[in-house]
């Protein structure tokens, strides 16, 4: 294993499988600190099942398996407890998905479960994470409001808030404005480059414009394989590989 | 860490009633087969089954329960020939025609006759339905097979109509769209389209009915008039499976022949409505696989 | 034979029939209750609710059937219940996608077929006689809660399973435990479902004959019971021996008796049925 200094993810020779089908085949890949990594690519083409092997949410399908190895700071995740490396790398699904209470309570949730702080710091948490996803001026007057109720693009950075408040290292973003509307779309990427100063961001999207928008640097999947990953501006302007330009001028995909 | 402690613990109680609810279903079928094995050493299986005459009492004892089963048959079969019909024209009004609220009152309707414990519906059928048979009929007795196929019709009803219901209304509206585009009034896609792609589910329906029916025993007990002779027709008094047990246990000596071979007939009803119940759970999963 | 018939025609002639059926159906479920209300109301009384029988039991009260019922049911619903909830739970959350799994699946289903009477053999082999609780109130409990256990599983998976998947994915990927998100997600989210399950369950049980008639019941017991080991009268299995055992029996006791079962029942279901109705109307998702 090679690492850098600003190396915080470290992928090596993964492979995954469900029911035996092979998804991702021999995978190498790095996440530097605070930057922003798009993955690219077609559907089926491996991109959400890389994702939640990041944080081992594959863990819960039995039919999942996998090869190879992944560190996180030089720690293999796999050696690690799950619920362990949940906290420290989170994850915001495609679809929102509030809990069924209250906004207050939605942010509270997993810190209070956790242990992680006491009550009279709480209010403070949610209302920190709420600023940080650009919600709080939003949804301060009706904390104890569902969450189911609110709009898709609000619901969506409560879920970011949600994640903010468990303090992880690294935000793992599915898709995340696949469902919204382009101006829910502009305040999830604002929230999104904000973020980036403090945390490590893997952003998965089928929008190739976005990854061009917020990426630092852009990897491109085709048919669960790495086919290349450079900087954003290198793969949207002299990208090495011609699949990866056709990709990105939208000849298929 | 005292957290995660408490938390694995309720995890070990959680697969620990998991297993006890599981060993019991393994018991339940064990012990049938246990007491009902030890029956069919000590007389015989062709005996039991194929013998026409159940005399318990007499000496040397005789227990043949085709009578009984016929019994069962006859009651079941009348049951279904009223139950399933009606059952299957109540479900396509409840899900296609009446409007949502009177639905509503439909079905809050159906579950509480299902609720009607069967010693209640026993009963007003032995005190009105079974003195109407008699005089409407002119038969020495009221207590018949048919007036246990009545009383049992409506015990299979609810089962009928609630999961017929389901089926019904599972199926997708594109389905009905494609003939209403086809000019198809509402009766012929209700006939030819939502009958058809529903019919995996309403068979499940009709075999979870005739499974209660079988099973059922205070109320066929009460209007049947218990007499174990093979009838001659559906206006014979007769006696079913469940019934001999109901009435005969208390009477025998535990452990004796007597007690063993009521085992034996317990676990005939139990192999014949788990076979029903596996029948109609394949249709079931056929149906949701579709919907 | 509807070809020729013009289709608007053969579809009145169907809605008819159809209609005509569901009256059928509902017609004499609303006949039963009304001649039971009718001719029982006038037994009805505190008295007839709280007195020990009398003159073998052609006049008097029914208490001890109803305490006996009570105490069965009662003791039948605290053993099936948390046991039926945890079983959902691991089948639901848990137990791996396996044969033995499927197996064990289909297995509850089909013993939520098997008929009352069968159950009451069971209890018979194996509480009174193979662990010597003798006919008394534990064994007709644990007869009944035997029988009731398919049931309640089923509800409870069903239940369990309504709760959306992405709400447990969504508390995982906040690094909170699959116990903790059974606890503070899932179960909170099903408990309504499971309730009703529960109260239609505990309606089902007080009605039922079969199991109890030699597990727990008697024809006659001169004073209310004292411990789980006594036997006891219940009004299911009172209501049958009135009406068919016991000769110039006033009517109105039967009546009174059928109607004290009923209203308990119906009761109880209809609470079920409301509730039912309640939660799904206010369910967030």
């Amino acid at each position: 294993m090679v690492t850098k200094e600003n190396d915080k993810i470290t992928v090596e020779n993964l492979n995954c499988f469900y029911s035996g089908k092979q998804v991702l085949k021999n995978l190498n890949l790095t996440v530097e600190k605070n930057e922003i990594l798009s993955i690219i690519g077609p559907s089926n083409s491996g991109k959400t099942s890389f994702l939640r092997t990041l944080n081992r949410m594959n863990d819960m399908n039995v039919n999942f398996s996998r090869e190879g190895n992944i560190y996180l700071d030089k720690e293999n995740i796999f050696d690690m407890n799950p619920e362990k490396l949940r906290t420290r790398v989170g994850m915001l699904f495609a679809m929102p998905i509030p809990l069924p209470m209250s906004i207050y309570d939605n942010i509270a949730y997993a810190p209070r479960v956790l242990g992680l702080k006491n009550r009279k710091n709480m209010d403070e948490v949610v209302e920190q994470s709420l600023k940080d996803a650009y919600l709080w001026d939003e949804v301060k007057d009706r904390l104890n409001a569902s969450a189911i109720k609110m709009s898709g693009g609000q619901q969506q950075r409560l879920c970011i808030a949600r994640i903010l408040a468990i303090e992880p290292e690294v935000i793992l973003f599915d898709e995340p404005c696949s469902g919204l509307d382009p101006i829910s779309t502009a305040k999830v990427e604002e929230a999104m480059l904000k973020l980036k100063q403090k945390y490590t961001i893997v952003l998965v999207t089928n929008n190739v414009k976005q990854a061009s928008r917020v990426g630092t640097r852009t990897a491109f999947f085709l048919m669960g394989e790495l086919v290349e990953v450079d900087t954003t501006k290198k793969i949207f302007v002299s990208p090495q590989n011609k699949k990866t330009e056709d990709y990105i001028t939208g000849r298929f995909g | 860490m005292n957290r995660k402690l408490i938390d694995s613990i309720i995890e070990k109680i959680i697969f620990l009633c998991g297993i006890i609810a599981i060993v019991f279903v393994v018991l339940i079928f064990g012990f049938l087969l246990k007491e009902g094995f030890y029956f069919f050493k000590d007389y015989g299986v062709f005996k039991f089954v194929l013998g026409q005459y159940w005399y318990p009492s007499s000496s040397p004892a005789v227990f043949g329960v085709f009578a009984l089963i016929i019994g069962s048959l006859l009651v079941t079969l009348g049951a279904a020939l009223i139950a399933v019909p009606l059952g299957i024209m109540t479900a396509l009004f409840i899900s296609e025609l009446a409007p949502k609220g009177v639905r509503d009152v439909l079905k809050s309707i159906v579950e509480l006759m299902a609720a009607i414990p069967s010693i209640v519906l026993g009963f007003v059928g032995m005190v009105t339905l079974v003195p109407f048979i008699r005089t409407a009929f002119n038969i020495p007795t009221g207590l018949t097979a048919f007036s246990g196929s009545i009383v049992l019709a409506f015990m299979a009803m609810p089962t009928i109509v609630s999961i017929s219901e389901d089926a019904i209304r599972s199926v997708p509206w594109s389905y009905k769209e494609g003939a209403y585009a086809l000019g198809a009034t509402k009766w012929q896609t209700i006939r030819r389209v939502v009958l058809k792609a529903a019919m995996p589910g309403i068979i499940a329906a009709v075999m979870l009915g005739i499974g209660r029916v079988i099973g059922e025993t205070m109320a066929v007990l009460m209007v049947t008039g218990n007499a174990s002779a093979i009838p001659t027709s559906i206006f014979d008094p007769v006696r079913t499976l469940t019934a001999t047990i109901a009435t005969e246990m208390g009477e025998t000596v535990r452990g004796g022949l007597h007690y063993r071979a009521l085992f034996a007939i317990g676990l005939v009803l139990f192999s014949i409505t788990f076979i029903i119940n596996f029948i109609a759970d394949l249709f079931l999963n056929k149906n949701s696989k579709k919907g | 034979m509807n070809f020729n018939l013009n289709p608007n025609l053969s579809q009145k002639i169907a809605y008819t029939f159809l209609a005509m059926a569901t009256i059928i159906v509902i017609v004499p479920v609303l006949t039963v209750i009304f001649i039971i209300v009718k001719n029982g109301w006038s037994a009805l009384s505190w008295e007839f609710l709280t007195t020990m029988p009398t003159d073998g039991m052609r006049a008097g009260g029914i208490l001890p059937a109803i305490i006996g019922t009570l105490a069965i049911v009662s003791c039948a619903i605290c053993i099936t219940l948390p046991i039926g909830v945890c079983a959902a739970i691991y089948l639901n959350e848990y137990a791996k996608d396996n044969l033995l799994t499927r197996i064990i699946k289909l297995a509850i289903v089909n013993l939520a077929g098997v008929p009352s009477v069968v159950y009451g053999l069971f209890g018979l082999g194996v509480f009174v006689m193979l662990l010597d609780f003798g006919v008394s109130i534990i064994a007709g409990a644990l007869t009944l809660s035997i029988m009731e256990l398919p049931v309640i599983i089923t509800t409870a998976r069903g239940a369990l399973n309504s709760v959306p998947y992405q709400f447990r994915e969504a508390s995982w990927s906040l690094g909170v435990s699959k116990w903790q998100t059974i606890r503070r997600v899932v179960l909170p989210n099903a408990l309504p479902g499971i309730m009703t399950g529960a109260i239609l369950s505990i309606s089902r049980i007080s009605g039922e004959t079969a199991p109890i008639l030699f597990t727990a019941a008697a024809f006659y017991v001169p004073h209310l019971p004292q411990s789980p080991f006594d036997q006891v009268m219940a009004l299911p299995y009172h209501l049958y021996i009135i009406s068919t055992q016991i000769p110039n029996m006033p009517k109105n006791i039967i009546f009174g008796t059928a109607l004290v079962l009923l209203l308990m029942v119906l009761s109880m279901s209809l609470i079920a049925i409301i509730a039912r109705i309640y939660f799904r109307k206010i369910r967030k998702w």
